[in-house]
């Protein structure tokens, strides 16, 4: 049995300890929204957050995330009314051709902002660099990720700052 | 050739008073009885087959084609909305169940038409096969860039017009007035006159029962109101959240997980199977080892006794298993076969020439040699290239007392459903298909093997099983763009002009049109030797297209050097009576500032390509900096007639670029002891951000019948950016992937313009 806190939840699985974390996380616990696109690492479609890291869950695990705070693309959202700014700028982008991708952009988009507010498009490329779009909506990721930073730039300038600001 | 020909079509009856028709909506009768049952829900009204209005006056458009990101189930919605004068803020869209009442003549009709229009080739098929009236009738293909330009001009419009006729007729009758006078707008029907205005649910079971017109009246271009306008696709807000389903997502009770391996090498098979240590690893269920049955037909052959299949309770123990799982595979003598051999059989095959079909020929080429000033030559070739979806393939399928329910994202619901059906030796009615959305296509998921492969799981099994495969499978087990060598020869006069051309290549799947040329070369000679392919083939994003958009792309650049010529003024000079393709190329050098000088190590290359009805033109501009290219940026133009939804069409335009450099800077596969090489992302790349250009899409709306989207971007960015190269550097690179030649950036620092 392994405790896991996923999207500020504790769920228990019953698993081998080396089983990675991306097949529980679809087999067990009915978060489909993280995907399988190799099983090595090299593209990023499983990337959910570990703390405020991007981790490709098919490479971490379970044993590995024990007591860690996950998230995944399900959590990104403080609720479900209101979307994270990356995911607004995503639609207003028309980021997504086939989407299958886009879990893992995004959760590695989400973890670059935590780290990183403002950042450059050499800071963009580093985070990013994981992240395979078969779709090749690179431009479009790109300038959804600074759309998204200077709102949550100027949501944070703001008295009342969001959480997501604030964590980071 | 040309056995299928439109008389054919025409004489076996499937087109009805000889209209430009499509589905259902050519068929005497209105057969909305049949589906309605399957596509309308509760308080939903179908009055058309592709029109179903519900209580809150929703209109859903039902769209005969699948969703793998190329945006047109949106695009198809736009353009029966516009006919029917819909609410575009009140219209919804639904796939079309796999269902024969949805199957695409127009497919068939689409292709005929373009062949009508190509004389003295031969009528394009799919895939190379010869289409067959009897499979035609069956199929419900999304390829070949022809949602929109045919299902749409020909299908969705025609829908949305007939319901809108409808609409007016019931409502002339029930308030007594002349039809003419019955006005619509935004889902309202309206008599001024008598200032009455009722929305359009309120007339929809009167008009249901009406036969919808197969002729009716469409909208002048310059009434369009939602065509041509930038539209938020439908599917995209569900890609941002997680909560998009594709097949992998699927969840059946009791279900179980499998994952397969197939013959490393083509055409081997299992010579004996130890399966002990697979089933000691926890969690294995079974161990299945797939029947002899063949499966031959339009959709493409396919074998299943090539396959082992491991059963889990997940995926990951399921692919323990199989790594686990003992195999002898027998490669019936195919080990020999190799890259370097299949290279020597196919240059042997260029030098002999035996059996040289012409696609072109016309002028005087052996003329024209004799008396040329110059005559340059060149031996180009492509490799063999992987789709490498993002989403592996994987099906659901549940198999029990005679049936199968199957859960898939694919290209051909209908064909798939067929495919299933004959596997299991099952009536078509007793496979239910439900296609999701598509983690990427490209062509790859034209073809059915791993729906039959799991139908043949789970029925051995006795359970639902989603059966996933490895990405390693998915590289190694596809459907491969063809590697080829083309050779050409070109006859230059004093003045540089090209007085012949000559292109021989090795093998040809389609469309036909792919290698021919638009310039105005007064003798030219195309055609290709047939040759048999070890490697399984398939269409891949743009088919033939892809190639010989690199190959005749560089060779016209390489005339224009030894004419000692600008690339773009070159090829301009050839396109006088050509001013669609003229306009285009025109565009995309001004917008790339084509007569701005650039400084030292760097260079822009320029290439034109039509290719299912779009005509797109791309600028390459790139740097070497360290010796590595870095593309700083393309600049694209197009004229696909109509964009009817630029925003949608100028992704997909980015889309095609990428996938066409991804493919020019790295893609390869080669085959050693009969097996493929590579095996995932590592050593079968993708272009990644750092790397990846901006890129301009300009379109141009000239008005003409539109063209395709999902392909047309690709052909021009591999000999764009060898032409770049070329400009940049002086090295001339007539063989991808383009990084055996030049090292290339993986970005992380881009010139200054």
């Amino acid at each position: 049995m392994i405790t896991l806190n996923i999207n500020g939840e504790r769920k228990t699985v019953e698993a081998d300890p080396d089983t990675p974390l991306l097949w529980v996380l679809r087999e067990q616990l009915a978060l489909t929204g993280t995907k399988f696109g190799c099983g090595i690492a090299q593209c990023g479609a499983c990337t959910v957050l570990i703390g405020n890291i991007a981790a490709r869950a098919c490479s971490i695990p379970l044993s590995n995330v024990n007591g860690r705070e996950l998230t995944t693309i399900e959590g990104l959202a403080t609720d479900a009314d209101t979307p994270h700014p990356l995911q607004e700028a995503w639609i207003e982008q028309q980021t997504p051709q086939c989407g299958y991708c886009q879990s893992g952009q995004l959760m590695a988009a989400a973890a670059l902002l935590r780290r990183n507010p403002n950042p450059t498009d050499e800071d963009i490329n580093r985070a990013m660099e994981g992240n395979i779009c078969r779709c090749g909506m690179y431009s479009r990721i790109r300038t959804a990720i600074k759309m998204a930073a200077a709102r949550m730039a100027e949501a944070a300038s703001l008295p009342l700052a969001t959480e997501e600001v604030t964590d980071g | 050739m040309g056995k299928w020909t439109r008389r054919a079509f025409i004489s076996a009856g499937v087109i009805a008073g000889g209209g430009i028709l499509v589905g259902v909506a050519i068929r005497p009768g209105n057969l909305n009885d049949d589906v309605a049952d399957t596509v309308a829900g509760e308080g939903e009204t179908l009055v058309h087959a592709y029109v179903k209005i519900d209580q809150d006056n929703v209109i859903t458009a039902i769209v005969p084609h699948s969703e793998m990101g190329q945006g047109s189930q949106t695009a198809l919605a736009q353009m029966l909305a516009d006919e029917l004068d819909a609410d575009w803020n009140l219209v919804r869209v639904e796939e079309a169940p796999a269902l024969a009442k949805y199957s695409h003549y127009a497919i068939g009709r689409g292709y005929l038409l373009a062949g009508a229009e190509l004389p003295g080739l031969i009528i394009p098929s799919f895939e190379g096969v010869m289409m067959r009236l009897s499979d035609a009738l069956d199929l419900q293909v999304t390829g070949g860039s022809m949602s929109v330009r045919v299902t749409g001009t020909y299908g969705m419009r025609v829908a949305g017009a007939a319901t809108r006729e409808m609409l007016r007729r019931a409502a002339a009758k029930a308030w007594g007035v002349p039809l003419a006078e019955i006005r619509t707008e935004n889902s309202t029907l309206f008599h001024d006159s008598t200032a009455r205005s009722e929305p359009y649910v309120s007339f929809a079971e009167a008009a249901a029962e009406m036969t919808p017109s197969y002729a009716p009246k469409l909208k002048d271009p310059k009434d369009f109101k939602v065509m041509g306008q930038p539209v938020q696709r439908f599917d995209i807000p569900a890609k941002v959240d997680g909560t998009a389903q594709f097949a992998l997502d699927v969840r059946r009770p009791n279900m179980v997980y499998a994952t397969v391996r197939r013959s490393p090498v083509f055409g081997g098979r299992i010579d004996r199977i130890d399966d002990s240590a697979a089933r000691a690893v926890k969690g294995v269920l079974d161990v299945v080892r797939l029947p002899v049955i063949g499966y031959d037909a339009f959709i493409g052959e396919f074998t299943a006794d090539e396959s082992v299949a491991v059963v889990a309770e997940g995926y990951w123990q399921a692919s323990r298993g199989l790594r686990a799982l003992d195999v002898r595979w027998n490669g019936d003598g195919n080990e020999a076969i190799s890259s370097a051999s299949i290279r020597d059989r196919q240059n042997q095959e260029l030098e002999d020439a035996i059996d040289r079909k012409p696609d072109i020929d016309t002028g005087d080429t052996d003329e024209a040699f004799a008396n040329a000033d110059t005559v340059i030559s060149a031996d180009y070739r492509v490799p063999y290239l992987a789709h490498t979806c993002m989403e592996p393939l994987n099906a659901t399928a549940d198999v029990r007392d005679g049936t199968c329910e199957i859960w898939i994202g694919c290209q051909n619901p209908l064909g798939f459903k067929r495919a299933v059906a004959a596997a299991l030796g099952f009536k078509e009615d007793n496979v239910i298909l439900h296609n999701l959305l598509m983690g990427g296509g490209f062509g790859r998921k034209s073809r059915a093997d791993w729906a039959i492969q799991a139908a043949l799981v789970s029925r051995a099994v006795g359970r639902p099983v989603q059966l996933i495969w490895s990405r390693e499978e998915d590289v190694r087990q596809d459907y491969y763009r063809p590697g080829l060598p083309s050779r050409f020869r070109a006859a230059l006069d004093t003045d540089g002009s090209l007085a012949a051309w000559e292109n021989t290549y090795v093998g040809k799947l389609e469309p036909v049109e792919a290698p021919v040329i638009p310039y105005a070369v007064p003798a030219r000679n195309i055609g290709h030797v047939p040759s048999e392919s070890y490697v399984p083939l398939g269409a891949w994003r743009s088919v033939d297209e892809s190639q010989h958009g690199f190959f005749t792309e560089c060779f016209i650049d390489e005339c224009a050097a030894a004419a000692g010529a600008d690339p773009f003024a070159y090829r301009a000079a050839l396109l006088q009576d050509k001013p669609r393709h003229l306009a285009v190329l025109e565009r995309a050098a001004e917008e790339a500032d084509w007569d701005r000088p650039l400084g030292e190590g760097r260079g822009r290359g320029i290439a034109l390509k039509e290719s299912f009805g779009s005509i797109v033109a791309e600028v390459a501009e790139i740097s070497i900096i360290g010796g590595e290219v870095v593309i700083d940026r393309i600049v694209l133009a197009s004229d696909p007639g109509l964009a009817v939804n630029p925003d949608g069409f100028t992704a997909q335009m980015e889309s095609g670029v990428i996938y066409g450099l991804t493919a020019a800077i790295y893609g390869e596969i080669t085959i050693e002891d009969g097996a493929v090489v590579q095996s995932n992302f590592h050593d079968y790349q993708a272009l990644r951000m750092s790397a990846s250009p901006p890129i301009e899409t300009h379109i141009i709306n000239s008005g003409h019948k539109p063209g395709g989207a999902g392909e047309p971007g690709t052909p021009p960015a591999a000999p764009a950016l060898a032409n770049a190269i070329f400009a940049a550097t002086g090295q001339r690179i007539r063989e991808l992937p383009l990084h055996h030649h030049i090292p290339f950036s993986t970005g992380f620092r881009r010139a200054a313009s």
